[in-house]
């Protein structure tokens, strides 16, 4: 008995290693300031099965809500997630505990918003990517028009392949990684439709670098020089393949360009910090509202890096070239494809 | 293709090899060990975080064979000291070690994915692991070391009547267990240039349905693994391709390796017998 004991104690200790939250001190003053006489308004956020540290989608949330925290002095809560199932109970702990608002990261945990949301009508709940919950008044879903970052990318990836070929390594197959595949994928044909590409790889989870990289070795070896990727922490593995091969990858999300530098061509950024920072400036100055917030390459909600890293490889021309489409973009002259349906009708418009 | 197809096989076959091999000395002994995926993990972790600090290669893979060793001696100090159910210790070990790394790799800064890691090359592990499959294979038959674990894992009661000490046999194995694990969790590290949360991604669990399909013996273990990895390769080069016409959804694709798996553990578990004296103290 004594030792079942024992062994309980130890495994929920490990249990809450895995996912108590954890209460970051609020910024600066806050900490230091010894007259801390107002209560701090609390703020949580819920990270996906990816976690912090992903170099990617999850870090990104969390550099916005760090911003938040500082400026506008809100105490933080962040709980991670092992499994997809954790999301519900994760949700409502934070709420629970008391934060205002709950931010609640990737496109998976729309079902468990869903569930939660209803029952905590004074807490607000910020959803980053997916379609807007219906009659749900206190849910925000941001949205990023990934398709154009990802097109212009893909067009980059068209003017500089030297092989003619290029690639595109996915996490799980899910119409919002559709958004960066065919949105790439048209970007690389208007560039030069001469050019080859190569069918998208999968992987099937987030979190498996090891296939990742062989996936990427693959398109390598069927003389790929470039490939994209939309696979979260797993992609490292594509960029650790691209180093190795002396090729290119392309970064997603976050900016990834730094992390092999000379062989990550440029990174499709998501701004998922800004959308989250803007979120919660809205919040504290009580403009805050429900539905979809839709962040495009116009708002700078999706774009790609400087080059720091790749600018002779890319050259002058590609880039002033790229302005072009940019532009072209941004007005709405191009619409890049989301499905594999629109990628077809996209080319098939093209040739006309 | 060929050589792509070969060289990733090879790169998805060797850390389960590794991890299974470590699962056959633990279970050989009658050690019971679900706990693989958490030694990887630690492993992968440690060899990270220390070959990025010290920029040495040998303290990065040392740092990694000791703490999978130190997870290893836990589990034999449950099992054995403290009689503890082996499928329960096996469990609180991969459950510590998940969330022990997952706080351990933000709490100590993430260091082992700012820094690059420096690593011994990744065929030092493949020699390294087809080494292990000839020494155990030659090992557990002829000599008296191997015997001696056989017996101890056939029969506890009647070794402990014949004079063998079973908690030493059993203490050797287990030090093997985290050794070979350590190397494996070391592997995907290697591969992947720096560590990230989760990392291991269930192939310790893998590695464990090769084990019973192989039978709880080193090369048809060491076959099952290929097969995992060959099957795996193989469905990551035919992902996009057509097949009869018709595209196949990638998610499909992906079953495949684990389809086969299950197909091969059902067809081929009644011919495997395991140790006799699996879960007894």
């Amino acid at each position: 008995m004594r030792h079942t004991l024992l062994f309980v104690v130890v495994a929920v200790m490990a249990a809450l290693v895995g996912c108590s939250p954890q209460a970051e001190s609020g910024g600066g003053a806050a900490v230091n300031g010894s007259a801390k006489t107002q209560q701090q308004t609390q703020i949580g956020i819920v990270f996906d099965t990816g976690g912090l540290g992903d170099k990617s989608f999850n870090d990104s949330a969390w550099r916005g809500m760090q911003r938040a925290e500082q400026e506008f002095g809100f105490k933080v809560l962040k709980v991670e997630s092992k499994a997809e199932s954790d999301y519900p109970s994760n949700l409502s702990a934070l709420a629970d505990q008391g934060c205002k608002v709950v931010v609640a990261v990737g496109i998976n945990m729309r079902p468990a918003l869903q569930q939660v949301a209803p029952q905590y009508p004074d807490v607000k709940f910020v959803s980053i990517d997916g379609e807007p919950i219906e009659g749900s008044p206190n849910v925000r879903t941001i949205q990023f028009k990934e398709e154009e970052g990802s097109f212009l990318v893909g067009y980059l990836a068209g003017l500089v392949t030297k092989t003619g070929k290029i690639g595109f390594v996915g996490g799980q197959e899910l119409p919002l990684i559709h958004k960066f595949q065919y949105g790439y994928m048209a970007g690389a044909k208007t560039a030069n439709p001469a050019v080859t590409i190569l069918p998208a790889k999968y992987t099937g989870s987030w979190d498996n670098q090891d296939t990742a990289k062989v996936a990427a070795n693959v398109l390598f070896g069927e003389g790929a020089d470039i490939v994209y990727h939309a696979a979260g922490r797993a992609g490292l593995g594509v960029i650790a393949a691209a180093k190795e091969k002396g090729l290119f990858a392309i970064g997603v999300d976050s900016d990834q360009d730094d992390i092999a530098p000379g062989h990550v061509l440029t990174s499709m950024i998501k701004r998922v910090d800004e959308g989250v920072y803007l979120t919660l400036k809205d919040f504290s100055e009580n403009k805050w509202t429900p539905g979809a917030v839709i962040y495009d390459l116009k708002a700078d909600g999706v774009g790609t890096t400087d080059f720091r890293n790749t600018k002779e490889k890319i050259g002058d021309e590609n880039v002033a070239k790229l302005e072009q489409v940019k532009a072209k973009l941004e007005s709405g002259e191009i619409k890049p494809p989301t499905t594999e349906k629109a990628y077809g009708e996209f080319l098939s418009g093209a040739q006309k | 293709m060929v050589e792509v197809l070969f060289a990733s096989t090879v790169t998805l076959t060797a850390p389960l090899l590794l991890a299974a091999l470590g699962g056959l000395t633990s279970e050989r002994s009658g050690v019971m060990n679900i706990g693989l995926e958490g030694k990887l993990l630690v492993a992968a972790w440690a060899t990270g975080f220390v070959g990025a600090a010290s920029q040495n290669p040998l303290l990065g893979l040392l740092a990694g064979i000791c703490l999978a060793v130190a997870m290893s001696l836990l589990h034999l100090l449950l099992t054995q000291t403290f009689r503890i159910d082996h499928i329960v210790s096996g469990m609180g070990i991969n459950a510590l070690s998940i969330g022990g790394t997952s706080f351990a790799s933000k709490g100590l800064g993430d260091r082992s994915q700012s820094v690059a890691g420096v690593f011994f090359p990744v065929w030092m592990y493949w020699i390294l692991a087809a080494a292990a499959v000839l020494a155990l294979a030659l090992a557990l038959d002829r000599t008296r070391g191997g015997l001696r674990l056989l017996a101890v894992g056939h029969d506890p009661d009647k070794s402990r009547q014949s004079g063998v000490d079973v908690g030493a046999v059993r203490l050797r194995a287990l030090l093997a267990t985290g050794l070979l694990c350590g190397l494996g969790g070391a592997l995907i590290v290697t591969n992947a240039t720096s560590f990230t949360d989760g990392m291991t991604g269930g192939r310790g669990y893998i590695a464990l349905a090769a084990l019973i399909l192989g039978g709880w013996r080193p090369l048809p273990t060491l076959v099952a693994c290929s097969v995992f990895g060959f099957v795996m390769a193989l469905q990551l080069q035919l992902q996009g391709s057509e097949l009869a016409g018709a595209a196949v959804p990638s998610q499909l694709w992906g079953a495949l390796p684990y389809l086969v798996t299950l197909v091969a553990l059902v067809g081929f578990l009644g011919k495997s017998q395991p140790p006799a004296g699996l879960g007894r103290p």
